[in-house]
């Protein structure tokens, strides 16, 4: 193993650890938006973790580039869908956990307009 | 030794998407579900990724980037559905 098969190994641990976070914090939190918070840790990273250290042990610039273009393709879509998913989650009305104080001044500054 | 530790990680990444399929059967609403799904599809592309490096075939790459990409449209399509009962 050379040194880079080392760092490569630790960087590898390390987004393992985030991705087992984020999966106990999808089983264990009690609603859909704390669900969506802990998630991201997950998508962001442990998924960087990982791709970086495949980028380091990877044989030439090639694989170097698309594995860069994944993680930007990851670091833009997954944030992007979650945000989607949290805006349709509200729209329909999904109730956040008790005790959860919500701030919607769009909503509030469009009915004191109309009403 | 190191094929030992790749087998390491590719298995534990399994039983960690394994785990989280349980939110996407079992939870309550189809946003649970959805959220699930989209920490599946990164462990699957993580996999992907890992599989690549263990076997040294780089072609893989550009079935996680097909991947990645699916994976979004397929979230898109399904809020839209949910959001508006159609998906035009």
């Amino acid at each position: 193993m050379t040194p880079l098969h080392v760092i490569a190994v630790i960087l590898f641990s390390g987004g393992l650890f985030f991705l087992a976070v984020g999966t106990i914090g999808l089983l264990r939190m009690p609603d859909v938006y704390t669900r969506m918070h802990a998630t991201a840790k997950c998508d962001t990273l442990g998924a960087a973790l990982t791709l970086l250290g495949a980028a380091l042990i990877s044989h030439s610039l090639e694989n170097v580039i698309k594995l860069v273009m994944l993680w930007a393709l990851v670091w833009v879509v997954s944030p992007t869908a979650t945000h989607m998913i949290a805006g349709t989650a509200y729209k329909r009305g999904v109730a956040p956990v008790s005790g959860t104080r919500v701030l919607d001044y769009y909503t509030r500054d469009k009915e004191g307009v109309t009403g | 030794m190191t094929d030992r530790l790749f087998f390491f990680f590719i298995a534990v990444l399994g039983l960690l998407s394994f785990l989280s399929m349980y939110r996407a059967v079992v939870g309550p609403r189809t946003e649970d579900r959805l959220v699930a799904i989209n920490v599946m599809t990164t462990k699957t592309i993580l996999i992907i990724v890992l599989i690549a490096s263990m076997t040294r075939s780089y072609t893989y790459l550009d079935v996680a980037l097909v991947y990645a990409l699916c994976s979004f449209i397929v979230t898109i399509a399904v809020l839209k559905g949910i959001k508006k009962g159609r998906l035009y």
